[in-house]
């Protein structure tokens, strides 16, 4: 048994029909206990949306024998690998903030606005002209921790439910930033700022490393010091771990703030690329990708559990998807389409009754799949 | 007062503060026409929200219903149209169509332990792409029948009118009270919502509600694509976005708890109208811009949700210290 099928059981124990006897998933919810997701079963936890990554990528290789080719312009590597990385940049910075936020067990459905808010706040200070690059950027990542205090507030304190609380914001903060915005498409030429979208360092688009730099500032966050644990325990139950001492409104309203920090750079991200502030469509239905995301990375909406790394990987599956299609030539009409079937078949993958029936599948070669 | 049903009253009190709020600011805000166009604008969201309140009482989420909406409108503006079908035959088409889809997912999600949030956030994309692929643009739909349910109503004093979808509407809310809170399925769905291995050890059928209650939901979201088919004359792809979102609104302002097993069917009407009546007080106000009314909107559903919120814990902590 590998440990994705562990992490479905010990989430879901009630669910019997997947075909495993009650000492089989006795023994799997004492595995789930005693192995704390780091160390005995991390490379089949990485298994299958690296796997899937990659047959996403042999597709289009494929597709386009010139796929993996990379060259060096200008002081920088260029190709449609670099390019997947590096569009997936702000739903990638947006996935590490709503690994902490499912982690908990709550969801913030308002990231998308949060960038829209950020990004109106890069374009009129910057229109202003008289401020700092770096005040820029501090006052835009102050903006995203106003907002996660917003969101950290209502969820945690005043006690409502996440979904709910993020949906005031998701619904309100568009408003916001067209008010900031006076509803125009607000455009600025700096090319310093610019930078930070479309610039490149040390032979790699400057999204890339901000992602990287999040990356590790966030692991070495959680997982050398004790709120990572701390996050996964109230998501685990928080009443329980109230009682062990944690303080589960704070972690729940510091996951918020991260939240609203990793926003606040996905904005920033944006708005940098295409040197403009779009109140309306600047992150628009992001919020779903960043979930999406995690959950491929093999996260449970849940709680109790994240990775930052999977998460990443997650990201890169739905941005390899993408190109896919765009690579294949297919008309736009087709993309939903394609990306829902896709989506489904990494998440069956995930299911261990699907990959027994596959098994059985291919030994028998009986012919009943799994696809609705 | 019971205790089960302070949310529901404080809800309603909610409502009835917001209605005299627009009355008192308004001429004509309180009139029999206002509520009539109450529940014939909000149609379409209440019976979506009714195929949402039966989801997330069992536990699940369904985030497919938006797209369903436009897709069936899409497949019955097609249908009408360029196949030149009876719109009734049509609705006997997508209906159990949208039903098997419905099916498709709670199947997912029982038999392959996916997550709800997952597999109908898949079956939104899916659902989105097939009436992108059916068509890219709006279809127009012109039709006798449309006509003949346009005239047809029900004419009430002060300029009160009922049209055929809102009484379709009534019926329907009628029919999920029954549904819901009296009968074995209803009871099923709480029992799942309430704690799924104990329904499953009690003898309920896990599987069987599941996938019926997501067929449901998809089913009462295609039949209000039909409805605001016939609200707007037309089917388009790109219709109702976000719809599931603020169908989800509804539910939990109506009193539902999002974990399940808790919350009422009355609790979700009373969560649409008012929501609806936010929309129309801003409608009479008539001087915010677009930005503004967002920001309104979200304001007031805080404020409503957060007044909920203190009202019940209030007066649940008196009742606990009294008893």
């Amino acid at each position: 048994m590998t440990t994705e099928g562990v992490i479905l059981n010990s989430s879901q124990p009630e669910q019997q029909n997947a075909g495993q006897s009650n000492a089989e998933q006795l023994k799997a919810a004492r595995q789930a206990r005693y192995s704390p997701g780091q160390s005995a079963h991390k490379f089949s936890l990485y298994l299958y949306p690296l796997l899937a990554l990659a047959l996403l990528l042999l597709v289009n290789l494929l597709l386009d024998p010139q796929f993996f080719s990379l060259q060096w312009q200008d002081g920088r590597l260029y190709g449609p690998l670099i390019d997947i990385v590096n569009r997936s940049a702000p739903v990638a910075l947006l996935a590490i903030g709503m690994s902490l936020v499912i982690a908990t067990g709550g969801i913030d459905l308002s990231v998308g606005a949060v960038m829209a808010i950020c990004g109106a706040v890069c374009a009129n200070l910057l229109l202003l002209g008289d401020w700092s690059i770096p005040a820029v950027i501090g006052l835009a990542v102050l903006t995203g921790l106003a907002c996660g205090l917003v969101n950290g507030v209502m969820v945690s304190y005043l006690g409502i439910q996440p979904i709910v609380a993020t949906l005031v914001l998701m619904v309100a903060g568009r408003g916001v930033a067209q008010l900031l915005n006076q509803g125009q498409i607000v455009t600025f030429q700096n090319p310093d700022f610019a930078a930070l979208g479309s610039g490149d360092f040390l032979g790699l688009p400057v999204p890339v490393w901000l992602v990287l730099l999040a990356l590790l500032v966030m692991q070495l966050l959680l997982r050398r010091t004790a709120l990572g644990l701390f996050i996964e325990a109230v998501g685990c139950n928080a009443k329980a771990s109230r009682y062990l001492g944690i303080d589960d409104k704070g972690i729940k309203l510091s996951v918020y703030l991260l939240t609203g920090c990793c926003a606040a750079l996905a904005g920033i991200v944006a708005t940098a690329d295409i040197q403009g502030s779009d109140a309306n469509n600047a992150g628009l239905w992001l919020e779903l990708d960043a979930i999406l995301a995690v959950v491929i990375g093999g996260a449970a909406l849940t709680g109790g559990r994240f990775s930052l790394p999977r998460a990443v990987i997650g990201v890169l599956i739905i941005q390899a998807l993408s190109t896919t299609i765009v690579v294949s030539g297919l008309p736009a009409k087709f993309n939903l389409l394609i990306k829902a079937l896709v989506i489904l078949l990494v998440l069956m993958l995930q299911s261990e009754l699907f990959r027994n029936q596959l098994k059985a599948l291919f030994s028998f070669g009986k012919a009943h799949g799994g696809k609705a | 007062m019971s205790r089960t049903y302070l949310p529901l009253w404080i809800t309603f009190a909610l409502v009835l503060l917001m209605f005299a709020a627009g009355a008192s600011q308004f001429d004509g805000f309180a009139s029999l026409r206002v509520v009539t166009n109450l529940i014939s604008d909000n149609a379409f969201l209440l019976v979506t929200a009714l195929g949402m309140t039966l989801v997330i009482l069992s536990g699940g989420i369904d985030l497919s219903v938006g797209s369903v909406i436009a897709l069936s409108g899409v497949a019955a503006a097609l249908l009408i149209g360029p196949y030149q079908w009876h719109p009734l035959l049509a609705f006997a088409l997508i209906l159990p169509c949208a039903a098997l889809f419905g099916a498709a997912m709670g199947a997912l999600i029982q038999y392959y332990q996916l997550q709800p949030f997952i597999v109908t956030l898949a079956g939104m994309f899916l659902a989105r792409g097939m009436a992108t692929l059916l068509s890219e643009e709006s279809v127009a739909i012109e039709h006798p029948f449309y006509d003949a349910v346009a005239e047809f109503g029900l004419e009430l004093p002060d300029g009160g009118w009922l049209g055929a979808t809102s009484l379709l509407t009534i019926a329907l809310v009628l029919l999920m009270l029954v549904l819901t809170h009296y009968s074995r399925f209803g009871s099923y769905v709480y029992a799942l919502g309430g704690n799924s291995q104990s329904a499953q050890l009690m003898g309920v059928p896990v599987a069987r509600t599941t996938i019926l209650l997501y067929a449901s939901s998809s089913m009462l979201a295609a039949m209000a694509g039909i409805i605001f088919s016939f609200y707007t004359y037309s089917g388009y792809a790109l219709a109702a976005v976000g719809v599931e979102l603020d169908a989800i609104a509804a539910v939990v302002i109506g009193g539902t708890l999002l974990t399940g097993g808790s919350g009422f069917i009355m609790g979700t009407v009373l969560g649409v109208l008012l929501m609806g009546l936010i929309q129309t007080y801003i409608n009479f106000d008539g001087s915010l811009s677009s930005w503004w009314s967002k920001i309104v909107i979200g304001a007031l559903l805080f404020f409503f949700i957060a007044l909920q919120k203190l009202l019940s814990h209030k007066w649940q902590h008196k009742a606990g210290s009294k008893a």
